[in-house]
């Protein structure tokens, strides 16, 4: 049993020098095919228990509120094969409303929020479903290209069930302008992977008077639907 | 059937915020079946300049060869304290560490058993998707017969072995581009 291998034009190739810390730290000699072995197959397990109920709610870590717009992000996590996957440990991490991140790499002269870390964890349900509380991340300018700026965006972090599904993407919001012009969301040639990055507006996760509502469905690697190993 | 992978984006320079609640250094509490090895090493880039801003993750099985996952179906012993599972996140000069224990060996494809060996991902600002590798253990005699080193040329073989230093610990470098690069695997 192996998982399948990524579709062309879907997943990004270490050197993209458009993105111009690829140049020095992708690899320049031949990768090595990796038979997909127990090693491989399989990955640690998380759960409830290593994470706090609360934890999904990015806007009660502190005192006070933090500042900006509410907003719930929510969706499912599936894989190629359109499997829910449950009790999948999701971690997240974003820049506050004014596109600044809690970190001293940081020098972005934008406001820290003394109510807002940035950080999140959640579990998904038995039907993949996952749910977290937070503010809409500020665009932030970067030293990429002359005039760079990050789009909003949300970092996403996920554990599968086998070693070769562990995924670390971003997750960014509808309509931004910036999309076009930065070489992370342009990361790979097919127009419609890219497009899975952008979240949905979702009237039916919008809580009146509250926040709005964004959903974000995330796909894991599935396993190839016959068998690629030799018999034993 | 029809789904596809969600794209891979990078970790970006600021993962700390994310992924610092859940260091995992020491993955061997006291009590865990096994021979104690601290596995040490430094990442670089092409320019031989150290990467301060690097997730490294390991999953391995226990001294058993038994992993902590449902996907095991091996009917030898799990260690209950034990996950298999490491996170470090690189300092200001690059470095990395693990205090575990050596995993014992498991199977690999067509009948054949592996080497004990340490899986390890890379994240970092500049890798658009994570790198996949994998440490083994100098000295094993069973290198000589492991599945998957055999796949690698011989001469890039010693990127994946960790060697014993004077103080004890294992020395296991990364080297992202250039001579000596380290064998990174299409996974
Ligand atoms: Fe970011």
């Amino acid at each position: 049993m192996s998982y399948r291998r990524p579709y062309r034009g879907t997943q990004p190739d270490y050197l993209f020098p458009p993105y111009a810390s690829t140049v020095k730290r992708a690899p320049s000699q031949p990768l090595v095919v990796l038979p997909h072995t127990l090693s491989e197959l399989t990955a640690p397990v998380f759960g409830y228990s290593d994470i706090n109920p609360d934890d999904n709610d990015l806007t009660r870590q502190h005192k006070g509120e933090p500042l900006g717009e509410r907003i719930v992000v929510s969706g499912r996590v599936l894989d190629e094969n359109s499997r829910p996957l449950e009790g999948l440990l999701i971690e997240i991490w974003q820049a506050n409303a004014a596109g600044r991140y809690n970190h001293r790499v940081d020098q972005h002269d934008a406001p820290l929020d003394p109510n807002f870390t940035g950080a999140g964890r959640a579990i998904t349900n038995s039907e993949g479903r996952y749910r977290f509380v937070t503010i809409r991340p500020g665009e932030y300018p970067w030293r990429n290209h002359y005039n760079a700026w990050r789009p909003a965006h949300i970092h996403f972090s996920l554990f599968g069930p086998a070693i070769v599904t562990r995924l670390i993407t971003q997750m960014y919001f509808p309509g931004d302008p910036l999309l076009e012009y930065d070489p992370m969301f342009t990361c790979v040639p097919d127009e419609k992977a890219r497009n899975r990055l952008i979240s949905l507006f979702d009237w039916e996760t919008t809580i009146p008077e509250h926040a709005l509502g964004y959903r974000f469905d995330i796909v894991l690697r599935g396993r190839e639907a016959t068998p690629m190993e030799t018999p034993r | 059937m029809s789904l596809r992978a969600t794209t891979s984006q990078t970790i970006g320079p600021y993962l700390r915020i994310g992924l610092e609640w859940m260091v995992i250094e020491d993955l061997a509490p006291q009590g865990v079946p096994g021979e104690r090895v601290r596995i040490e090493g430094r990442i670089v880039d092409a320019d031989g300049k150290p990467v301060n801003d690097a997730a490294v993750e390991i999953w391995q099985a226990n001294s058993h060869g038994k992993y902590a996952s449902a996907e095991d179906a091996q009917s030898n012993p799990l260690d209950s304290v034990f996950r298999g599972y490491g996170r470090s996140l690189t300092d200001d000069a690059g470095n990395f560490r693990f205090r575990t224990i050596k995993p014992g060996r498991v199977p690999g494809p067509e009948g054949s058993t592996q080497a004990p060996h340490v899986t390890v991902t890379i994240f970092m600002r500049g890798l658009l998707k994570q790198l996949q590798t994998r440490i083994y253990f100098a000295d094993d005699p069973a290198n000589a017969e492991d599945p998957v080193l055999a796949l690698v040329p011989v001469e890039r073989r010693p990127t994946l072995i960790a060697k014993k230093r004077a103080d004890g610990a294992l020395e296991w470098n990364v080297v992202l581009q250039g001579r000596n690069e380290t064998v990174f695997f299409d996974f």
